[in-house]
């Protein structure tokens, strides 16, 4: 059974349709990586997945039990969501490590001592460990990226959200935070990837999504996609995000000429 | 002139602990109450949202005097209150009202990212209120809130009109005894200005103390 099923799902912003009818499948160990135009709903389709946004229509069921029927404890079920955003989102007023451990502490019921334990190994996983004092306000983008993962993935979640962990950053710190996403995919974490780092992509993702106003266009493996696509849209957006990527990683050599 | 401020001062320097009483009941009152009605004004469901800021309007758009008229010839009149009480309670009801749209300000200025990431952990919205938010709005409402603060360190000296012992009553009676007006409310103001001026420098340390390094 996968660990995600999505049935038929529907979101509306009053007359704008933005999810029509999105139907998928999450393996568990899976890594499926979402592309399309802005505006196509895939933030949507994350905030949906962990009913941060309420759908109008369709199911979702994770980990055998339907979570979009009434009387389902959403906090329960989000602790068990691990989710990072394109502006990370940290706590402004707490440390890195007040960062990681305020889920241990306030959510789960874990002692201080357990906490901070766990807190400060989740930041050494992200190479950290000497950050630990540090405010979002002392941190660099990739940093507090990398603060935020840690403190999703100390609430041991069984799958990760990622909406556009990158878009964000300066390029020459994507880097280390692809790094830390890539070893997660390794160590067997599920995840659902909003991003247009097609390096990424077509390393990693078991699938790759083409999704455009509120659809699923084609999806499937992503060198599939990329090399042979089946819909004359799902090629031309992927041709024209991978010259945009091209073009971007080849900038910095031009420049050092 | 000399001899008078050595005679007036300590005399009203024993209303000090009155006055300070009045504005501390009032402040920590109106905080508890200000922050109460901007969670719900922020957070709470469409008619508790009107409930609190129909209270809001009304209490910022009356006089306080008035309120503490009503309150000690209205209100004391069923419910025994003594007028130190009368007075404090309708200095917090007012102050509830305008720490109310201080803090609300506070809240709204925190960016959303805040709340949906405490959801997201799987944080109640109330847990999240506590934990993320209000530490937040807190730091943000300070200079606004020793301005509030100022504020009510001099209003209550209203509570005189209802015979509470603190600096300003004291300084009338002394202008009564002496027929030293000019000593008397000087003195006074030099002791308002004093306390007002301590407030605010002892508010600004605390701010720097927990300000937020580097935002
Ligand atoms: N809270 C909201 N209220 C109204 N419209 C929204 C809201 N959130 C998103 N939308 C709209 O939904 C559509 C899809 O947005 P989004 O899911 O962010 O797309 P993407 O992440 O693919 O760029 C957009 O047209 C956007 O304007
Ligand atoms: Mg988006």
């Amino acid at each position: 059974m996968p660990l995600i099923q999505i049935k038929q799902l529907t979101k509306r912003y009053g007359e704008n349709v933005v999810l029509d009818g999105i139907s998928l499948d999450v393996d568990e160990g899976e890594v499926v990586v979402f592309v399309g135009p802005s505006g196509t709903g895939k933030t949507t389709l994350l905030y949906c997945t962990n009913l941060l946004v309420k759908p109008e229509g369709g199911e979702i069921w994770f980990d055998g039990q339907e979570i979009t029927t009434a009387g389902v404890d959403l906090n329960k079920v989000r602790q068990r969501m691990g989710m990072v955003f394109q502006e990370f989102n940290l706590f402004n007023h707490l440390t890195a490590l007040d960062n990681v451990r305020i889920g241990l502490t306030k959510v789960k019921g874990l002692s201080t001592q357990a906490a901070t334990e766990r807190a400060q190994r989740e930041l050494e996983q992200v190479g950290l460990s000497n950050r630990t004092g540090h405010y979002p306000g002392q941190l660099s983008g990739g940093q507090k990226q990398r603060v935020a993962i840690a403190r999703a993935l100390a609430m041991d979640p069984k799958i990760m959200l990622f909406d556009e962990p990158t878009s964000a950053l300066d390029p020459e710190l994507i880097g280390e935070v692809l790094d830390v996403m890539l070893r997660l995919a390794k160590e067997g974490m599920t995840m659902m990837v909003v991003t247009h780092e097609m390096g990424f992509a077509s390393e990693v993702a078991d699938r790759l999504v083409f999704m455009e106003a509120g659809r699923i266009v084609e999806q499937g493996p992503p060198q599939e996609l990329i090399h042979n696509p089946q819909v004359e849209r799902t090629g031309k957006f992927l041709g024209r995000i991978g010259k945009l990527h091209n073009s971007l990683s080849a900038a910095p050599e031009e420049s050092s000429l | 002139m000399l001899q008078g401020l050595i005679d007036v001062i300590p005399y009203l320097l024993q209303g000090t602990s009155v006055t300070l009483s009045v504005t501390l009941v009032a402040l920590s009152l109106g905080f508890t109450g200000g922050m109460f009605l901007a969670v719900m004004r922020v957070y709470g469901p469409p008619i508790i949202r009107r409930l609190a800021a129909g209270y809001s309007l009304v209490m910022r758009a009356v006089p306080v005097l008035l309120v503490i008229l009503i309150m000690s010839f209205v209100i004391s009149a069923i419910i025994n209150l003594p007028p130190f009480w009368a007075g404090s309670l309708s200095l917090a009801l007012a102050s509830s009202a305008y720490q109310s749209e201080i803090f609300r300000g506070a809240i709204i200025a925190i960016p959303k990212g805040q709340m949906v990431a405490a959801r997201a952990l799987g944080m109640g919205q109330p847990k999240a209120i506590l934990n993320v938010i209000m530490p937040q709005a807190i730091r943000n409402a300070i200079a606004p809130w020793s301005n509030e603060a100022a504020i009510i360190l001099k209003d209550s000296s209203l509570v005189y009109v209802l015979g509470v012992p603190e600096i300003l009553r004291r300084a009338q009676y002394y202008s009564a005894r002496s027929y030293e007006p000019f000593l008397a409310f000087g003195a006074a103001a030099l002791v308002y200005f004093t306390l007002t001026f301590l407030t605010n420098r002892g508010l600004d340390a605390l701010e720097n103390r927990i300000r937020i390094p580097y935002s």
